[in-house]
């Protein structure tokens, strides 16, 4: 593709491919499909086996002989992993949930060659209550998302460049190209007032605007998603990987750089193979390499893979493994603008970031800058996961409550349990305790909390989870994860840990907690890199908000979730008990003994527990069916 | 994070070093890819033994100690080799709020090692892995690359038996 001409008429050519999918009668009735039918392929699809049910689908079709009338494509995740696989059939746009190849016969014969939705197939929220059946963006998990960064994701096929281009993709590129000064590029990111949607939220347009001058410039691309529970950014690259190549591209434009790299996780295989899929594509349609849209500019990129090490998502530790080394973090200033990856000055953002930029370019910073709070523009992905019932992922408008969050898209905490905290920004950051949950969710709102947006990692946890406990978790991961290269957050952390795991065992003082305290403000103050600085976050935030936990575990030995297992003893109702014996024959020490009691009603002595020797597995409550055994 | 160095010795083969060094052949003129050729060498051999890092270090023209420094640095890198069968717990925050920690101990006590072992017969090994972003179907774990999901203790039994435990 040489001009911006070309560009066009491939979008014209292309959009009869998606047009069923946009709703639009007039495009419909230009598409030789009857159907187009979307089945997600994310890692959570992927992993329940989308595979087999695109297999399935296209040996049906063809012994229906409907092969050339129905479209099935591929697509990335669509946010609602609890229900996958996940498949949707336009132009009904019908949604069936937990899709099995077997039932692959029955949906093809009935709706794809009769016509009649298979109503015991769809996902139970959008069927009404007299039998209608209501689209997908119409339930509650959907209905209040904007989605500007996952806009393509579960949309398109991610591995044909014709469908990102159908959806105005390289449009913005285009626009930059010839039509704006790398200026006026840089200008119009800084006014929609898009921060960094990485961790640290630093206003974008800024970061872009310190690029010192250079002969040689890069633009980095950090697809280091190491916050445990969080997958936004493994979702834009699986589910729209051009949006990506074009961002980069438009950044390039914006500082002067001509060579891009994108570190992704190498767990993340699915994301790889199509990301490079996608830079292949775009070079050999001209969209990445020399004079592109016939201008002057030059762009290409390349892929680096990461090996499983947390710090890399810190930028300079990013940079340091990106040049082949030990992925440690350098002292800062020199800023990455000034002095970034081979010495040359770098502007670096994160994959959600980037997947802003495309929009904001082709709709105005005005547009962008009109959804959100006064400091914290636009929208949010967040990665919903733990104790709730619809786990996946979501795009919100910035400000929104956590309330409306776990509630009414995530629909609650599952099996009748109390909401107790929300976890937010991962092993960097705090937890919203039930009485927050009507705060407005923003960058300011949550640091002001002594929490953090992260990267949007966001974890229910109810009343079985011990904060204690949990603190620990997070901060085993980042011990095992601190680079080592400073003090502070090496001997530090562990230090905490040490702490925090006497106190699970029930030896904590109260002393403790105050030292625990004086420790976190230490690593904070005095650690070099994102990762020192707020790897006790998870033990302010859960000593803020709930202190009361922690001197349950110090005073009086007690656990109240139960999670602790030196602090948990088990204890058998005795009139409960109908002696049938089981929980004795489960019990892998021969803990458990007959009584000579009997309770009133039953034939059978009780049993009882002999505490001192139980190891606390849990096998006797999870064997009783009468409700006898409890933990205390 | 501490690793752990093979006992086991080393049984490359010609075959295996001939398809390295062609990896390292083509990588050679940028030694900012050598995480890349790392990597490709232990999809060859599984692991990266000292033998491994010593072709390595002296095609890319770099000092073994670098290379050394650069396997321990990183979690996937492995010293030690891994089972016919290796089965990776996802101990993510999502799956360890849903158990995957019992997961993890019961793998542990039905294979008899311990995380990042392998059985003595050369058939298992477990390890506990990072988040792979299957957080939907939590707890979830590995087998040779397929994905198990909404796990629980019960199921771990029949799954070790369709591996031929």
């Amino acid at each position: 593709m040489k001009t911006v001409a070309q560009l066009q008429e491939i979008k014209e050519a292309s959009m009869s491919e998606i047009a069923l999918r946009l709703g639009d009668p007039a495009l419909a009735s230009k598409t030789k499909y009857k159907r187009n039918v979307l089945v997600y392929g994310g890692t959570g699809c992927t992993s329940s086996h989308s595979e087999a049910i695109i297999d399935a689908l296209h040996t049906e079709l063809e012994r229906h002989g409907i092969a050339d009338e129905v479209k099935v494509v591929r697509t990335g995740c669509f946010g609602l992993c609890a229900l996958g696989p996940i498949m949707i059939v336009y132009p009904e746009g019908c949604f069936y949930s937990m899709v099995q190849a077997e039932d692959i016969p029955e949906i093809v014969e009935k709706h794809l060659v009769g016509g009649e939705i298979v109503e015991k197939f769809l996902y139970k929220e959008t069927v009404l209550a007299d039998g209608s059946i209501k689209k997908y963006n119409e339930t509650d998990f959907y209905k209040k998302q904007v989605r500007v960064a996952l806009r393509n994701c579960g949309f398109i096929n991610p591995e044909d460049i014709n469908e990102y281009i159908a959806r105005d993709g390289y449009q913005a590129l285009a626009k930059c190209l010839t039509e704006l000064t790398p200026k006026e590029v840089v200008q119009i990111v800084l006014d929609s007032g898009l921060r960094g949607r990485g961790g640290g939220g630093f206003p974008t347009g800024k970061k872009w605007s310190f690029i010192a001058d250079g002969p040689q410039k890069y633009v980095v691309c950090n697809a280091d998603e190491g916050d445990p529970g969080a997958f936004m950014d493994r979702s834009v690259l699986e589910g729209d990987p051009h949006c990506i190549i074009e961002a980069m591209s438009i950044a390039g434009y914006a500082v002067g750089a001509d060579m891009g790299y994108v570190y992704v996780r190498a767990e993340y295989p699915i994301a790889v193979t199509r990301l490079q899929r996608a830079i292949d594509d775009a070079r050999a349609n001209g969209l990445l390499g020399k004079n592109i849209f016939g201008t002057d500019f030059c762009f290409d990129m390349e892929i680096r893979l990461g090996a499983g090490a947390f710090v890399c998502g810190e930028e300079t530790a990013l940079m340091t493994s990106i040049e082949g080394n030990r992925g440690e973090p350098r002292p800062r200033p020199p800023f990455p603008a000034v002095k970034g990856l081979f010495g040359c000055p770098t502007v670096e953002n994160n994959v959600e970031t980037f997947a802003n930029i495309p929009q904001i370019i082709l709709r105005g910073a005005e547009w962008f800058a009109s959804m959100g709070t006064e400091k914290s523009k636009g929208t949010k992905v967040f990665a919903l996961g733990g104790k709730i019932k619809h786990t996946g992922l979501v795009e919100i408008p910035m400000g929104i409550t956590l309330r409306e969050i776990s509630e009414e898209i995530g629909g609650g905490v599952p099996n009748g349990k109390a909401f107790k905290a929300a976890q937010t920004g991962g092993p960097s950051g705090g937890c919203i305790p039930a009485n927050l949950m009507d705060v407005a969710v923003d960058y300011d709102n949550l640091i002001a909390m002594g929490c953090m947006m992260g990267s949007g990692g966001l974890i229910v946890m109810d009343e079985d989870n011990c904060m204690v406990d949990m603190a620990k978790f997070f901060l085993e991961f980042t011990v095992d994860e601190s680079c080592g290269k400073c003090t502070p957050c090496r001997v530090g952390t562990k230090r905490l840990l040490e702490i925090l795991d006497k106190i699970t065992r029930g030896e904590g003082t109260l002393e403790d907690l105050d030292k625990l305290e004086e420790l976190c403000n230490y690593i904070k103050s005095n650690s070099l890199c994102g990762l020192g600085q707020t790897a006790p976050n998870p033990v302010l935030a859960t000593l803020k908000f709930f202190r009361d936990e922690y001197v349950a575990h110090v005073v009086d030995k007690k656990c109240p979730a139960g999670v602790c297992k030196k602090l948990v003893s088990f204890v058998i109702d005795q009139d409960k008990c109908i002696g049938c014996g089981k929980c004795a024959r489960n019990c892998p020490v021969n803990t458990i003994v007959k009584t000579d009691y009997v309770a009133p009603g039953h034939r059978l002595p009780s049993m009882k527990i002999d505490t001192s020797k139980c190891i606390k597995c849990g096998a006797c409550i999870a064997g009783c069916k009468f409700d006898a055994i409890s933990k205390h | 994070m501490q690793k752990k160095i093979s006992a086991t010795p080393f049984r490359g083969t010609a075959e295996q070093e001939a398809k390295l060094q062609s990896i390292i052949a083509a990588n050679k003129h940028d030694k900012s890819r050598l995480m890349a050729v790392m990597q490709q060498a232990q999809d060859i051999y599984g692991y990266l033994p000292l033998e491994v890092q010593n072709i390595i270090a002296e095609g890319m023209e770099v000092p073994l100690e670098k290379v050394f420094g650069v396997a321990t640095f990183y979690a996937q890198f492995s010293l030690t080799q891994k089972g016919e069968v290796h089965i990776a717990v996802c101990l993510g925050t999502a799956c360890y709020v849903k158990g995957s920690g019992t997961i993890y101990d019961e793998l542990q006590s039905q294979l008899g090692i311990a995380g990042d072992e392998c059985t003595a017969d050369g058939k298992f090994s477990l390890a506990a892995s990072r988040c792979i972003g299957a957080c939907g179907l939590a707890p979830v774990m590995t087998v040779n690359g397929e994905v198990y999901g909404r796990l629980q203790k019960s199921d771990v039994a029949d799954i070790l038996g369709k591996y031929g435990k």
